[in-house]
């Protein structure tokens, strides 16, 4: 069990973390007018929906999916959130809002949760997580600068290509390294990279930092462009884990299972952050947050257990997985944006309405398919140990 | 399943079902003032935080009272 004083601290942290990404989110969000609405407007500006029971059964199922996904690779279920509650006729900025606002309390209660089976490096969290806090301001800018150049399509387009490129590099190389990992002789040992050791071995004096995930002192200026790129990465596709959670274990030598635990912490960070931001601006409907929040915290616990009874390579197969399937999906939706913009001949409306739809369902199953994974892990590793405390 | 284990979930269970309520029943005035945004972002981060701690609670005896918990070996 966690530590009461481990515990507290932990708290005290998230509290000191809360005031100051208070400060810096009234200060700097005007600069960065993502949301360019002032709260008085949004009131009459921004629709709320009306919720009927098939749409609260959705999102709560979507919820436990991703919740479950969440508990188990530290990410997950926020891409598939934003669009399926637009496509219940919230609107855009809403939903974004609404999303990051369950998106903090399910990280909290999965970095507890992951907490008490010892695979959380809390330092390493929050440092990541302020430079996180960085890159989502930065990503936000870049976002509004391409909106206001080239409108929705660019901006949808935009995405679209930061999700293919990254998603095929980074999900592609997890992919290999699970399989190859899986097929090795002893699937539970997991090298450090030759990358991560250069890094740990780097002096720069003031800066260096002992991380219990680790178990090496690195400089802290190592992370900060890889925190900034996690948040980079969640402000354009809502899913800095999948930068966040390779990058701690490839370029800074974290096992699979802490890195997915710690990522819960920078969720946690840029969660908070993200709702102080948009609620000040009044564009969260903490109902739909609070639904979505109903099915997810069943699925987080869910899958934080599962990971006490897998292998470590299976955290990187089901992130793996979810990447590949996002980027087909990702990838389909391009030509779409791209004749939107005039850059290729037009495409018949009813092709580009079929492509999205297509899309939108790849981008369900990528969900399904990482729980799917997940469930079958947990079930089975909890069927082998309960056979083997019978042997005993 | 032990009985602690089974009154501790129903408990949690009640107080979780009892906050969605109260937020079904207070719909109105939470939506009006959260949509007035400023300082009163602080309502829908409190509700977040509350439901996190007594839905966080109630889901993680949920599983447990139904056998499905952690391997006891602890990850280092």
């Amino acid at each position: 069990m966690l530590q009461s004083s481990n515990f507290r601290r932990i708290l005290l942290l998230f509290v000191i973390l809360g005031a100051f990404q208070f400060v810096l989110w009234t200060t700097f969000s005007p600069m960065v007018n993502a949301v360019d609405v002032s709260p008085q407007t949004a009131v009459q500006t921004v629709g709320y929906p009306d919720l009927n029971l098939s749409n609260v059964i959705f999102l709560l199922l979507v919820g436990f999916v991703g919740g479950l996904v969440s508990g188990f690779i530290g990410s997950g279920g926020a891409f598939v959130l934003t669009p399926a509650m637009m496509s219940m006729g919230v609107p855009g900025i809403v939903a974004v809002a609404s999303n990051i606002c369950h998106k903090f309390p399910k990280a909290l209660v999965g970095a507890m949760k992951r907490a008490k089976y010892g695979q959380v490096d809390v330092k390493l969290g929050l440092v990541m997580g302020m430079s996180a806090e960085a890159g989502v301001l930065y990503g936000a800018h870049i976002q509004e600068s391409i909106k206001k150049s080239l409108g929705d399509s660019g901006s949808n387009l935009y995405v679209s290509l930061v999700f293919v490129v990254v998603l095929a590099i980074v999900g592609i190389y997890v992919l290999r390294d699970a399989w190859k990992m899986k097929r090795s002789a002893e699937p539970e040992k997991e090298e450090v990279t030759a990358l991560a050791r250069w890094i740990q071995s780097i002096n720069i004096p003031y800066t260096m930092v002992y991380f219990p995930s680790l178990k090496a002192r690195i400089s802290v200026l190592v992370t900060l462009p890889l925190g900034f790129a996690t948040g980079m990465l969640a402000a354009t596709i809502a899913v800095g884990g999948f930068i966040g959670v390779p990058a701690m274990i490839y370029v800074l030598g974290a096992p699979s299972l802490m890195a997915s635990a710690t990522e819960l912490v920078i969720a946690f960070v840029m969660g908070l952050g993200g709702t102080i931001k948009y609620a000040w601006s009044g564009f969260v409907d903490v109902r739909l947050a609070m639904i979505i929040l109903a099915g997810s915290l069943f699925g987080i616990q869910l899958g934080a257990i599962g990971t006490t009874y897998v292998k470590p390579y299976m955290v990187k197969l089901v992130m793996g997985t979810i990447m590949v399937l996002v980027l087909l999906s990702r990838g389909l939706m391009i030509p779409i944006y791209l004749a939107e913009l005039n850059y290729i001949s037009p495409i018949e409306k009813n092709v580009s309405t079929l492509v999205s739809n297509v899309s939108f369902v790849m981008l369900i199953a990528a969900l399904l398919v990482g729980g799917v994974i997940v469930l079958y892990a947990l079930w089975s590793g909890h069927r082998a140990h309960h056979l083997e405390q019978q042997g005993k | 399943m032990n009985n602690k284990m089974v009154l501790y979930t129903f408990i949690l269970g009640v107080m979780s079902g009892s906050l969605y309520f109260l937020l079904w029943w207070l719909e109105k005035p939470i939506m009006f003032y959260s949509k007035q945004g400023q300082w009163y972002f602080i309502i829908p981060i409190a509700i977040a935080f509350v439901f996190s701690l007594v839905h966080g609670a109630f889901t993680g005896y949920f599983w447990e009272a139904l056998g499905i918990k952690a391997k006891s070996t602890k990850e280092k």
